[in-house]
Formats: C-alpha cells, sequence, structure tokens
C-alpha cells in the first residue's frame, strides 16, 4: 500500500482509457502523455494498460508500506527516495517505510509513477482511469489528496528482475525542444477564412493558464470566420455550428483555439478546424504554461506513418528492457 | 397546427472528413433538419449492427456523425469506403427504429434556475428579462406562459448526447414553422444547477451536472439524467439516462409534485414514466401533431 502525504497540484490514476461511451457523452480520460505513460510500465514489468499516477507540475510525496519496484518518465520532477535524487526513465527497488517525494517540474508537465502491479483500484466501464467531471474511476473518482492510501495490485514474481533497466537516450524525450504538434486540418475548417487558415499554421501559439485534461487554450492572433447566413439551429456567433461530436485532439476556436484532450467535451456548437494527430497530443500535454506551440500541416498518411513508428519505438523499448533483465 | 406535414429537407452530399490517424467525421448537412438528424442515427444504428472491426466509437450528432477508429486495425479509408456503403444503402423516409418515450416533469420558473438567470443578467441580450420573457417575446408569444405552453405542446427528440456525460439536446418534434429558436448567452454563465431546462439555438437540453453553460433557461426537473452510482432502478444498464434517438415528453408540474418527485429519486426509488414503441419517419413526417398524440398518449 502507498500512503500520501501531499498529492501534488493534479494528480490522478489513469490508465489507457475507456472506450465505447462517447455517444453518452463520456470522453476516454486516460493518460494524457501515453508515451511516458506505457514506458513506465514496461520498466517495472506491467503491460501496457496498467494504471500509473500521473503528476502534474508538482508530484506527490507517498510512503510505501510494502516493498514495491517503481518507475518515473514524462517531466522531470527530481524524484528521490529518502532524500536521495533518483534517475528518472529507470527501475528502483523501494522497501517498507520508503518516502518517494517530488520536485516542481523542471521540463515538461506531466509525470508517470509505475508500480509494478499497477495501483489497484476498481474498474468502471472497462478502465481504471479517473474522470474527475463526473467523480468515476480511478481513487474515488477524483484527484489524489493527502491521507489517501492506494494498494498496489499484485506484483508479478519477477518483477525485481526489472530493477536497474533503463531506457535509452535516444528514448528519452527533451521536453524543452518539442514545441511543434502535427495536424489534420479539415472538419469544419471551411469556416475559416484562407487567412486565418494560414495563421493558424503559421502563427507562435502560447499555452495559457486554462490548460488542462479536459482541453488545452492557446493564446495568439485572432482568427476569422468566413461570412454567411446562420444555418437554422446553428446559433447567431459566426464561430457557432450546429452542434456537432469533438474528436479527441480536436482545435475548436470559440475564437482562439482550445485543442480538446483526454477528458475533453464530447461535443458542442463551436466550429472545429482540425485534429492533433495521436501521437502528438502526448506532446502537447507537456508544454508547460506561456510555452510556445506551432501547428504544422501534415496529411492523414504522414499521421499513421508517425503513429507506426511510436508503436515501432515502444516496442523496442520493452525489447531492451526484456533484454536486460 | 394539425393538417401540416413535414417535407423532408434536400441535403447535400456529405463531407467525408479525417479526425487526425483515429477519427472520421462526417458533416451530413450545415442545417439542422430531422431528415440530416434521422440519417445520422440511421447511419450510425447500421455502424452498430454491422460491429466493424476498428471502430471503437461511434456517435450521431444532430446533423453530422463520427466514429473513433483503430488505425492499426483498420485504415481510415476503409472506414470511409464502409461508411459511403451504408450511407448508399440507408432510405430515411422509411427508416423505423425503437425509442422510448420518457416523461420528464419540469418546474418551470423554479427558484434556483431563476437565482441563476437573476446572477448572469449582465451576459444576456435582454438583462431586464427572465430568459423565459426574453425567449417568449423573440418567438411572438405574449407571455412566458404562451411560451412554456408551445415549449411543452409536443415532444422533444433527442438528437445528440454529449457535452458532458447525459447531457441530452433535444430537437423539438413540430414543422419548421413551429419551432421555437433563441440565441445563446452573450457571455457563457460560469454556473448552472444541475437538472436544469435550457434551449439555445434550435435545441432544449437538462444539465446533468452543475457547471458551466450558455443556453436560456427556463426551469428545473426532479429527475436525473445522469446517475454515476447507477442507485435508481431504471440506471442499471447505464449511467445516463437519455440515448440518441429517445424521446422526452417534458409536462409541467408545480412544486409540490416536484418536491414528492425529488423525495423519491433521492431515496433512490423513483421509476421513470416511459414506455418503448417503434418510431416511423415516415409517418411522422406525414402528420407530425397526430404522430406526437399517438406517442405521448402511451405514457399518459
Amino acid at each position: 500500500m502507498i500512503e500520501l502525504s501531499d498529492g501534488g497540484i493534479a494528480s490522478t490514476v489513469q490508465d489507457r482509457g475507456r472506450f465505447g461511451q462517447y455517444h453518452i457523452g463520456m470522453p476516454p480520460s486516460g493518460a494524457m502523455d501515453q508515451y511516458a505513460h506505457t514506458v513506465a510500465n514496461y520498466l517495472v514489468g506491467n503491460a501496457a494498460d496498467s494504471s500509473t499516477i500521473e503528476m502534474t507540475y508538482q508530484g506527490i510525496t507517498a510512503t510505501f508500506h510494502e516493498d514495491a519496484v517503481i518507475a518515473v518518465t514524462g517531466a522531470d520532477m527530481s524524484p528521490s527516495i529518502n532524500g536521495e535524487p533518483i534517475k528518472t526513465w529507470t527501475t528502483h527497488a523501494v522497501e517498507s517505510g520508503d518516502e518517494l517525494e517530488f520536485e516542481f517540474a523542471t521540463e515538461g508537465a506531466r509525470a508517470y509513477l509505475a508500480v509494478a502491479g499497477g495501483i489497484d483500484v476498481p474498474e468502471v466501464m472497462g478502465s481504471q482511469s479517473t474522470y474527475t467531471l463526473v467523480g468515476i474511476g480511478g481513487h474515488e473518482g477524483r484527484g489524489l489528496e493527502a491521507g489517501d492510501k492506494l494498494s498496489i495490485g499484485d506484483q508479478p514474481d519477477e518483477a525485481s528482475d526489472f530493477v536497474g533497466t533503463q531506457v535509452a537516450d535516444e528514448h528519452i524525450p527533451n521536453y524543452a525542444d518539442e514545441d511543434t504538434v502535427r495536424v489534420v486540418l479539415g472538419l469544419t475548417s471551411y469556416r475559416l477564412t484562407d487567412e486565418s487558415k494560414e495563421q493558424l499554421c503559421n502563427a507562435e501559439w502560447k499555452v495559457s493558464a486554462e490548460a488542462d485534461r479536459v482541453g488545452y487554450r492557446l493564446e495568439g492572433p485572432d482568427l476569422e470566420f468566413k461570412e454567411r447566413e446562420q444555418p437554422f439551429g446553428a446559433g447567431t456567433d459566426p464561430s457557432n455550428v450546429v452542434d456537432l461530436g469533438y474528436p479527441v485532439g480536436s482545435i475548436q476556436v470559440p475564437q482562439s483555439p482550445i485543442v480538446l484532450m483526454q477528458d475533453a467535451v464530447t461535443g458542442g456548437g463551436y466550429a472545429t478546424v482540425g485534429t492533433v494527430i495521436s501521437t502528438d497530443r502526448g506532446r502537447l500535454s507537456q508544454r508547460q504554461t506561456h510555452k510556445s506551440v506551432y501547428f504544422e500541416e501534415v496529411d492523414v498518411e504522414a499521421a499513421l506513418d508517425a503513429r507506426n513508428e511510436q508503436e515501432d519505438q515502444l516496442e523496442q523499448i520493452r525489447s531492451e528492457i526484456r533484454s536486460e533483465i | 397546427m394539425g393538417t401540416e406535414r413535414i417535407t423532408p429537407a434536400e441535403l447535400p452530399d456529405p463531407r467525408y472528413e479525417y479526425g487526425a490517424d483515429d477519427h472520421v467525421f462526417v458533416e451530413l448537412a450545415e442545417e439542422m433538419s430531422f431528415t440530416a438528424n434521422f440519417k445520422a442515427m440511421a447511419i450510425t444504428q447500421q455502424v452498430a449492427e454491422r460491429e466493424i472491426d476498428g471502430i471503437v466509437e461511434n456517435c450521431p450528432a444532430n446533423a453530422s456523425y463520427m466514429v473513433r477508429i483503430d488505425p492499426d486495425v483498420i485504415h481510415p479509408d476503409e472506414v470511409i469506403a464502409e461508411l459511403k456503403e451504408i450511407e448508399a444503402s440507408i432510405d430515411i423516409e422509411n427508416y423505423e427504429w425503437e425509442t422510448r418515450i420518457i416523461d420528464i416533469p419540469v418546474l418551470f420558473a423554479d427558484p434556483w434556475t431563476h437565482e441563476t438567470v437573476m446572477e448572469f443578467r449582465e451576459r444576456h441580450q435582454d438583462p431586464d428579462a427572465t430568459d423565459l420573457e426574453y425567449s417568449a417575446e423573440l418567438n411572438g408569444f405574449d407571455s412566458a406562459e404562451d411560451f412554456i405552453d408551445a415549449f411543452v405542446g409536443a415532444p422533444h427528440m433527442v438528437t445528440m448526447v454529449g457535452f458532458v456525460p447525459g447531457l441530452p439536446w433535444c430537437f423539438q418534434m413540430v414543422p419548421r414553422s413551429e419551432q421555437l429558436e433563441v440565441p445563446k448567452y452573450v457571455e457563457p454563465r460560469t454556473d448552472t444547477p444541475s437538472r436544469a431546462v435550457g434551449f439555445g439555438g434550435a435545441f432544449s437540453v437538462v444539465y446533468p451536472v452543475q457547471g458551466a453553460g450558455g443556453y436560456q433557461l427556463y426551469g428545473r426537473t426532479p429527475v436525473e439524467v445522469l446517475d454515476t452510482d447507477q442507485t435508481l432502478p431504471d440506471f442499471g444498464d447505464s449511467m445516463v439516462l437519455p440515448n440518441p434517438g429517445d424521446i422526452l415528453n417534458y409536462r409541467r408540474i408545480d412544486r409540490d409534485e416536484y418536491d414528492a418527485i425529488r423525495e423519491e429519486v433521492e431515496a433512490g426509488t423513483y421509476e421513470y414514466t416511459y414506455e418503448t414503441v417503434e418510431f416511423s419517419t415516415d409517418e411522422f413526417f406525414e402528420s407530425p401533431h397526430e404522430y406526437n398524440e399517438q406517442l405521448v398518449e402511451v405514457i399518459e
């Protein structure tokens, strides 16, 4: 069992996500940075869909009440055990009584703590992910707080063999440099003027303070809509369309763009103008408030290639880890 | 009233769009119509029936729909080809589906939404009127009472569920000439009571949870549309009550009935009044008012 003396800023239990419920307004939730989440699991010998603890900017402080095998990936929050710094993207053994602590994130915004055996919380609709808006999944459907006690799932026998394994440098993202996210334009982008479409891909956008698991609001130039007589049912504002479904990763433009993330609002009446490709949603979730973001237009084949590359990379990481044990 | 039929809308060719590598979005029309919505529902029902490998989510919306796919299993272009084939095979004028007619009691001009309406007056088009008074005037009614009569005078079809879990968008089942239409707030509110009944564009909604919102507010229902603990007997299979294609019949109630129902809901014993019927688009288009009366009769 892990006992928290500090829950950090916005820490939740997450796995790959909850699927098949979007039509009733239930977003997938799940880890914002699926790459870092998956690697953390691989480091401790878990399957990719085991749950981890996602921490935002400031991590938890926790005491382990049993021996465990852990790994921390994602943003660097300078983790330490009993005051001794430990390496990230590396597997460590902790003993009962050990205290794990984090500092404020230096680069990147979200770190993932995986424990061999996973975090043992009940599944809701096939997933352990927390969706705080309606209070389901994870630990009591909410963010973690001081005093919370989290059970660890059954530790695989060979878990201790993973201690000391680490991810090669070439697979560790440099969050400070990753300011570009790739986008497939489309959806209802016909609402934007040609100039604004160009602007979307050329302008420097800044992550605003309103950036969370639901969406990332970006600040930059004002976008303009083509003039039209609004169709019946759309509403009066030029940014309004007849309410439609919002893909996860889609960019809606009430005025300044909002990129919808894992706890997305699933639909609404604002024009959507494109979708951040699946691999780059995780990169965007690691951009800190006030940092720059650029959109790079790609076609769907490039998006599929990027996805396949990332999957190959994850498979390579998994086999490299397995060859070390 | 009485004889007007609904003429099916002429729809443009659907627009198939990639939502990056893992979604396909299909816009059936830019304008809202029953034809567009029924088509979205028919296509997504067929998608569900075919159990296509690699389709992870399947979501009808008001005049569009989208699917989420697993590109490791199926290429977006293969999905689009299949969706086009389904689209070509559907005859929307002779389409039927099983739907529920659900009784939704509403206390109009209730004290809770009234307080919210007053609190956010400066964000409204007409700060000196209530949302009901404003909507009544805009739609050519003499009083808020007459507007409410029209609002409850015909059932509303759930054309989309989303934004947050359990929130139904509903389109009133009347010819275009009788449809109500109002703008959303100039600036969205930061607060709305849970179970508030609102209206924006041409859609009525029930807010499942307390939160932001921009629709005109008219009343509050004592019944839940979302029950995450699945305590109420009608939530055994799902956390949410309304499904796309269901029909909500808003019914005006007084404070005593509101309190009585609320007590049952809080005790976890309330059972919804609803009946399952076969909905025929053809019969509805042919004589909407008579057909609505038949539909609503089953729960009266």
